[in-house]
């Protein structure tokens, strides 16, 4: 009896766990059939096999150009991120100003607004004043903001381990602030400095809402906006597009947490979402 | 170069005193050891040398030129840190040739520089090598080796044995001694190991409490400890210190002084040095070594109580009716627990001590 009863329960736990993964594995599955069926629906089917989705694809305009903007908004809106984040939380290592773990957790939750949809107004009216209205600068700038306080959050931390003695070794060989904060401080923080790299790529990769706001010119916007543009005259999505479209978007992002698992082995933890 | 300290105060947080109006003068090539206990300041006097902490008052002069209030890197000094501070993320090579870096020498010629320095130091093999691809006693020698490759004019080291263990501390410092004679460079070395400083110090500053206790060479701290800080502190057995009282003796008639003193019962003469300074009444402590403490029939009366082996010696406590009283015995001829010894030093071997501040009585 007792015997029938654990196969029994094990055949349900694995049927619940095959349920539970082809829930979160069937839009995957059709993300990779439906580029490559002739007429793709809704439904995951074994594809066709065909390049014509692709082509079609390059006849639309903005389509792969929006993919190399991605790339541009991506690249520079990290760089500055990274760059800010680092010299800001140096700094904050560095001096104890009184209340900092106040002002790092106040900075944290003003993130989550900042770039937030309650504040897309004013910030809208902020970019209209200074003209940086379907400007690249102003979509960094907005995107850098919102990225900044989680970022100096996460390297002030990996700052605080590193060892003061280093820097005062470097400092009694002659080093000048900027030197020891090159050559000392900032080897010592590389893994940080990826982790907040790979993030912020990742962020503004997938953010919407700020360049689709910010931007006024079809050809300036990023991949996340032109998906949204997919329709056919009757106003119907265009599966064949959205899906082709999609897969082509996912793509650098997939290729990029291969490379940088391998390159520095670092494990991306749960706060890191595509 | 010669390195000039004058009424160097440094005060943290507004009311920590770490340095106390300290001056002194270190010759130069001087090999001078900053002893003392932890906290007594001499790592932030060594600090202060090197420009990482900026006097509160006072001046710091390197041969005739005032630091005070220069940065570390315009001083011309070079520092090797108690865990060696060297960077991870580069190689030997690029570790050792970073001073040089820095002064913009080209790549080429740092490279060359570095691996004559590394060879000096047996590190050769190990150019490419990370630090943390080698023991500790490779990495101390990066360490020096960094330091050297710039030819500083003042060597500052802090606690840079202590983190070896207890042989490779013996090897090392044999290394440093005879590295720093041929070198030629002046040399700060702090330590709180006694037996270090003793050993390796042309001169060495005992300090407390952000002050200098004594200065001297190893010979004259060891053999005529300023005070009973000192004379507690430098001897790998503390002295022995009892109170005691001057009694009348044989002396001046008058009775404003005397030669004989009473310690523990036991009636010893005032040593040549302290003769004429103290009279009968006067308050003492008396200090000798173990090492100089004799058997003699008229002696401390002691119970043995612990033996304890140092090799050649053992080192024997004897508890009296007042504080106990320790000698060393030759191998092989300790006494028994729980036997009774009478003990006195050896003629010529006790200093004596004021009782009130503990300084040294003597006609100097």
């Amino acid at each position: 009896m007792t015997a029938v009863r654990t196969v029994l329960r094990r055949i349900g736990f694995y049927v619940l766990l095959s349920l539970v993964t082809a829930f979160f594995a069937l839009p995957m599955l059709w993300l990779v059939t439906a580029p490559f069926t002739r007429h793709p629906t809704f439904a995951v089917t074994w594809p066709d096999f065909t390049l014509a989705n692709f082509r079609a694809l390059t006849d639309s305009p903005d389509a792969l150009s929006s993919l190399y903007n991605s790339a541009a908004l991506s690249l520079s809106t990290m760089l500055l991120t990274v760059a800010a984040a680092a010299l800001a939380a140096y700094a904050l290592s560095k001096v104890r100003v009184p209340g900092r773990g106040a002002i790092l957790y106040l900075l944290l939750l003003l993130s989550s607004v900042i770039t937030g949809t309650a504040v897309m107004v004013p910030i809208f009216q902020l970019m209209f004043r200074l003209r940086l209205l379907d400007h690249d600068l102003g979509v960094i700038l907005v995107l850098t903001g919102g990225l900044l306080p989680a970022a100096i959050f996460i390297l002030t931390d990996f700052m605080d381990t590193m060892p003061r003695l280093q820097e005062e070794s470097a400092r009694v060989f002659g080093a000048n602030s900027l030197q020891v904060f090159g050559h000392v401080v900032l080897p010592n923080v590389r893994p940080g400095l990826a982790t907040i790299a790979v993030w912020a790529v990742v962020n503004v990769w997938g953010d919407f809402l700020v360049p689709f706001l910010l931007y006024r010119s079809p050809d300036k916007r990023p991949a996340a906006v032109t998906l949204n543009t997919f329709y056919t005259e009757g106003g119907r999505p265009d599966l064949a597009l959205i899906s082709t479209f999609s897969l082509l978007y996912s793509v650098p992002m997939v290729i990029m947490f291969l490379f940088v698992s391998r390159r520095y082995g670092f494990r991306l933890h749960g706060g890191i979402t595509a | 170069m010669r390195v000039a300290l004058e009424a160097v105060t440094k005060v943290y947080d507004g009311d920590v005193r770490a340095l106390d109006e300290l001056s002194l003068e270190i010759a130069d090539g001087e090999f001078f050891v900053l002893l003392g206990p932890s906290g007594c300041g001499k790592t932030t006097l060594l600090r202060t040398i090197a420009g990482l902490e900026t006097a509160t008052s006072g001046t710091v002069r390197i041969g005739e030129r005032d630091v005070t209030r220069l940065p570390p890197g315009d001083r011309d000094v070079a520092m090797v840190f108690q865990d060696y501070a060297l960077f991870p993320h580069m190689t030997v090579a690029d570790n050792i040739a970073y001073p040089l870096r820095l002064k913009k020498v080209p790549r080429a010629e740092r490279r060359a520089k570095a691996a004559d320095t590394a060879a000096r130091l047996s590190l050769g093999p190990y150019l490419d090598h990370r630090p943390a691809q080698l023991s500790g006693g490779q990495q101390q020698r990066v360490a020096l080796a960094r330091a050297m490759a710039t030819r500083p004019t003042v060597f500052l080291l802090d606690e840079p044995l202590s983190n070896l263990d207890a042989r490779l501390r013996l090897e090392a410092r044999t290394f440093l001694k005879k590295l720093q004679h041929d070198l030629g460079v002046t040399t700060v070395f702090v330590t709180h190991d006694q037996a270090e400083a003793l050993a390796l110090a042309d001169r060495i500053a005992v300090m407390e409490d952000g002050r200098v206790r004594q200065i001297g060479t190893p010979r004259e701290v060891f053999q005529r400890p300023a005070n009973i800080f000192v004379a507690g502190f430098i001897g790998s057995t503390p002295m022995n210190l009892l109170e005691g009282e001057c009694v009348p003796g044989d002396g001046d008639p008058t009775g404003s002084w005397t030669d004989e003193i009473d310690v523990a019962g036991l009636r010893l003469p005032v040593p040549e040095e302290a003769t004429g300074l103290v009279g009968p009444g006067d308050k003492i402590i008396a200090g000798f070594r173990p090492e100089y403490v004799r058997e003699a029939e008229d002696g401390i009366e002691g119970r043995v109580e612990i033996v304890e082996n140092l090799g050649t010696t053992s080192l024997v406590t004897l508890a009296t009716t007042g504080p106990s009283v320790q000698l060393t015995v030759p191998e092989e001829r300790e006494p028994a627990i729980g036997t009774t010894l009478r003990v006195a030093p050896q003629p010529g071997r006790t200093l004596l001590y004021h009782a009130d501040d503990g300084d040294l009585i003597d006609d100097s």
